[in-house]
């Protein structure tokens, strides 16, 4: 601690800076050099994470435990495993089967960071692409079913941040809400019915494929990278975190804390409106019943990524990782022949070990990181 | 545990030992070279430490000297790496706070850590509820706490009354009984007269002096010297995470030396001189007729370009209150704010702030930090959107601002991709001021600035405020106390009962006549309605 130099005398004290004068870029370069001084791990891999250290770590941990998935898998069925072709080919399907929910981690991901919860995900998924897959809708052909499903899912976003924000609705019961409510209206729209997408277009995005990856995982890797530089580049971004690490704080500094609400939630829903049409496309349909419960599975696979559940805290890379995750369990299920309920409860259990070893591990981690850097 | 001699110890200022009969009671507490250290601090490094039944010891040090670390080695929330504790005669380590509790060591921490939707006696007993076949005795536990309000001479109090809806100095009657509940026999105060008002303060020290009549040791931490006069027995002085003197008699020894002692320097803290009248500024800020029921009523007052306006009042008084809504955080109820003539939209921080104000808020870390962001996210967080280009931000721009800040301010620790969590309160709340150094803030609004903060930390804070004003910016201060308003302001507002009771420029009050004024007629208690 070096907390006890001398009282700033008048004459330092009255050299403060004067108000916002133009930084050189080499001045800039300079001082960010000088500050690495102790956070030379942050800053080796920030890139990772916008400049959270502690992101970085977890994210390493959620790749172990990815790699231990992968290694069960080849150990149990090495035959498999044996043909390299087979292994790419598991590889895009895994990440295949991870792109719709991916895109809905990503909309969930920001509104846990900003201190909220959002229920209402997979009952706005199933509405938009009810809405973009009705007669009326189709007839204007893949540009009006895109427009449609996006318009739904950014509208109801729309609806649940106004409630929450102006309304001051609890989050979980605003959401809970609508979950219901936009259920309701999709079998209302639907008349029960399973529509069947006739657009070529639009069903090809799930069959299609570009330089042999499925379309469906360049569009989640285009989102996740949309929301990677939104959260870690963007004021956008850095509202989220302010807004829910501590929404008193981030109102006195001037922030508009009941507007960034909304668009979070918007965003959300924008989010499920891309999920909408990713779903519709792989199922060739739409129905009432569809993307059931992916509210939960998004909000596990954000959970598993690091993101604090109470707001103020996580990384778009995490709740990816989370995702994958999921679904390559699902993937290792699939090619051993088990039951989905065996699955179910595995999950449940992979849920409470990731978040457990996360806690242990980056607690020892930046123990060890502490300790060595006192002694060197 | 060390078995390392005393000769081993290397303090860089000498050990000064005031003769041990000046106590009678029996020694309960005794450590010796107690260290602890955390990643990349050694906040504890050898720290003695003596405390008699029946005494209150005191223990100075400025913010980071290692008085929150020891307070939490003492209470079972950290445990010492080396060194030796003595509880009641016997070696002791405290595994969790239940331990300590038990052992019979209470802490009153400086944020009350009371359940505000329970009742007195819930709070007082909370842990360990008087129980039946598992069900709690409630008839029971009211009649015991009203016997422990009793000796604490707060009888008054109903022990079914909610925690929320009681006063600062009532919450912290509630802490105090929680620790008699426990029959604790060391109680230890963080900045207890922190949270409360000039009157309050006496009442405070009553029920300690009520406590070390029955025998109870009480280690008492303040940054304010002449409270330590006051109530005091004996001191030890804390710096860097040593003890630099230990067991100094409260009374008798000088301010100076205590001082010296805590600082490394031989001055307590000074307020800047006044510049040379130059003339007044232009008027910055028109506040006409603002009001807020039960809050205050009816408050016009002006603030001009470079000038420091201070309030002063009692916690409860709707200072703070008044301060948030000429902010923008709370609505107005009539009158209106203007700043260089032109109105605010009322209820509207993001107008205020667009019209160049800011606001240092009172309660630091719950309104002002995001505790687990990188000091320079907290130094930006109301001017990051100035750096962005196309809402792209500018991580390298913003670290360089808050570089430029954490330099003028002397932050230490100096790195400012730490967490804020880890600084220390004063360095906090220069994170917080800074924030409004940067972009162009014409009016600084600062509630409470130096609660908390050290000696030291304070002196630099008064340089920077008046340095600001003297580069135009105005500053409208409120403090509860009433030195640092006249010492600092250039005029003086008194609030009583959300009334401006008196208006006059510094140099015409003195500190009697503004107590005089902040106390006179019927007191309100605590917050009101």
């Amino acid at each position: 601690m070096s907390d006890t130099s001398p009282t700033a005398t008048p004459e330092r004290a009255a050299q403060l800076p004067a108000q916002s004068p133009p930084v050189d870029p080499a001045e800039t370069a300079a001082a960010s050099e000088k500050t690495t001084h102790g956070g030379a791990t942050a800053g080796r891999l920030s890139w990772w994470s916008g400049d959270s250290g502690e992101g970085a770590k977890r994210n390493l941990g959620l790749i172990g435990v990815l790699l231990v998935l992968i290694a069960i898998g080849a150990l149990t069925r090495s035959d498999l495993y044996s043909n390299p072709d087979w292994v790419w080919d598991n590889v895009l399907s895994i990440l295949k089967l991870a792109s719709v929910v991916g895109v809905v981690t990503v909309g969930m991901t920001f509104v846990i960071i900003g201190g909220g919860i959002d229920l209402s995900v997979g009952a706005i998924v199933a509405l938009a692409g009810v809405w973009c897959t009705t007669l009326a809708t189709q007839s204007y052909g893949a540009g009006g079913m895109i427009f449609s499903a996006l318009t739904v899912g950014l509208a109801v976003g729309l609806v649940n941040g106004l409630l929450i924000s102006y309304g001051r609705l609890v989050p979980f019961i605003a959401t809970l809400a609508m979950l219901v409510a936009a259920r309701g209206l999709a079998a209302e729209i639907s008349d029960k019915q399973t529509q069947v997408s006739d657009n070529q277009f639009i069903n090809g995005i799930a069959s299609n494929s570009l330089l042999g990856i499925p379309l469906l995982v360049y569009i989640l890797a285009a989102v996740v990278a949309a929301g990677w530089v939104l959260l870690n580049r963007t004021t956008f971004g850095r509202r989220t975190v302010a807004v829910g690490g501590n929404p008193e704080a981030a109102r006195l500094a001037g922030i508009n804390v009941k507007r960034h609400s909304v668009l979070l939630y918007a965003l959300s829903g924008l989010c499920c409106g891309i999920a909408a049409i990713m779903l519709t496309a792989q199922a060739t349909s739409a129905q009432a019943a569809m993307a059931n419960l992916y509210e939960l599975d998004a909000i596990a696979a954000a959970i598993i990524g690091g993101t604090l559940l109470s707001g103020g805290r996580g990384t778009i890379i995490g709740s990816l990782l989370g995702v994958i995750i999921f679904s390559t369990i699902t993937n290792l299920f699939a090619i051993n022949g088990l039951s989905t309920e065996a699955q179910n409860m595995v999950k449940g259990g992979i849920i409470v070990a990731a978040v457990l070893v996360q806690q242990v591990q980056f607690r020892s981690l930046t123990q060890f990181l502490g300790r060595n850097r006192l002694t060197t | 545990m060390s078995e390392q001699s005393e000769e081993t110890v290397v303090t860089d200022a000498p050990l000064v030992e005031a003769p041990a009969d000046a106590v009678a009671g029996e020694v309960v507490l005794r450590l010796t070279d107690v260290v602890k250290t955390f990643p990349g601090v050694r906040a504890l490094d050898g720290v003695q430490l003596e405390v008699r039944a029946g005494e209150v010891h005191c223990l100075l040090g400025q913010n980071g000297a290692g008085k929150s670390t020891l307070i939490k080695v003492l209470a079972g929330v950290h445990r010492p790496d080396s060194g030796q504790v003595e509880w009641r005669g016997e070696p002791a380590t405290f595994a969790n706070p239940q331990a300590a509790m038990r052992a019979g060591i209470a802490t009153i921490y400086q944020e009350l850590d009371l359940v505000e939707d329970l009742s007195v006696a819930e709070n007082a007993f909370l842990g360990h509820e008087p129980r039946r076949f598992g069900f709690v005795r409630r008839g029971y536990m009211a009649r015991r706490t009203r016997q422990i309000l009793g000796r604490l001479g707060h009888a008054e109090i109903p022990p079914n009354r909610m925690v929320r809806t009681l006063p600062a100095a009532g919450k912290q009657v509630v802490s105090m009984a929680r620790a008699l509940s426990h029959e604790a026999r060391l109680i230890i105060m963080d900045e207890p007269s922190a949270v409360l008002a000039h009157d309050e303060v006496g009442n405070l020290f009553r029920i300690i002096r009520e406590l070390t009549a029955q025998g109870i040791a009480v280690i008492y931490i303040s940054h304010r010297l002449e409270e330590i006069r006051e109530i005091g027995d004996r001191v030890t002085v804390l710096k860097d995470g040593r003890t630099t003197a230990a067991n100094l008699p409260a009374r008798d020894t000088p301010t100076r030396d205590l001082v010296s002692r805590m600082t490394g320097r031989t001055i307590e803290y000074v307020f800047p001189d006044r510049p040379a009248d130059t003339g007044p500024g232009a008027e910055l800020l028109t506040v006409e007729g603002l009001t807020r029921s039960g809050e205050f009523a009816d408050v016009s007052l002006s603030v001009r370009a470079g000038e420091i306006v201070g309030i002063a009042g009692l916690v409860g008084s709707g200072r703070s209150e008044l301060l948030e809504t000429i902010y923008g955080a709370r609505r107005a109820e009539a009158g209106s704010v203007r700043m260089a003539g032109r109105a605010l939209r009322p209820g509207s921080v993001g107008a205020a702030v667009r019209a160049g104000m800011g606001m240092a808020p009172e309660e630091r870390k719950s309104q002002a930090l995001l505790l687990g962001e990188p000091i320079y996210r907290n130094v930006t967080l109301a001017t990051f959107g100035r750096y962005a280009r196309a809402g792209f931000t500018d991580a390298g721009r913003e670290r360089a601002e808050a570089d430029r800040i954490a330099e003028s301010l002397e932050l230490r620790p100096r790195d400012v991709r730490r967490p804020v969590r880890t600084l220390s309160g004063g360095n906090q709340q220069k994170v917080v001021v800074g924030r409004w150094l940067l972009g162009d803030t014409k009016l600084l609004l600062l509630d409470e600035p130096t609660r908390g903060v050290d000696v030291g930390a304070r002196a630099e804070l008064y340089q920077v405020i008046r340095a600001l004003a003297a580069r135009g910016v105005g500053v409208l201060l409120v403090s509860s106390e009433v030195p640092e308003v006249l010492g600092l302001a250039d005029r003086v507002l008194v609030m009583r009962e959300g009334r401006v009771v008196r208006e006059a420029p510094a140099g015409e009050l003195d500190e009697n006549t503004v107590l005089d004024l902040v106390m006179a007629g019927s007191l309100m208690e605590g917050a009101p309605a």
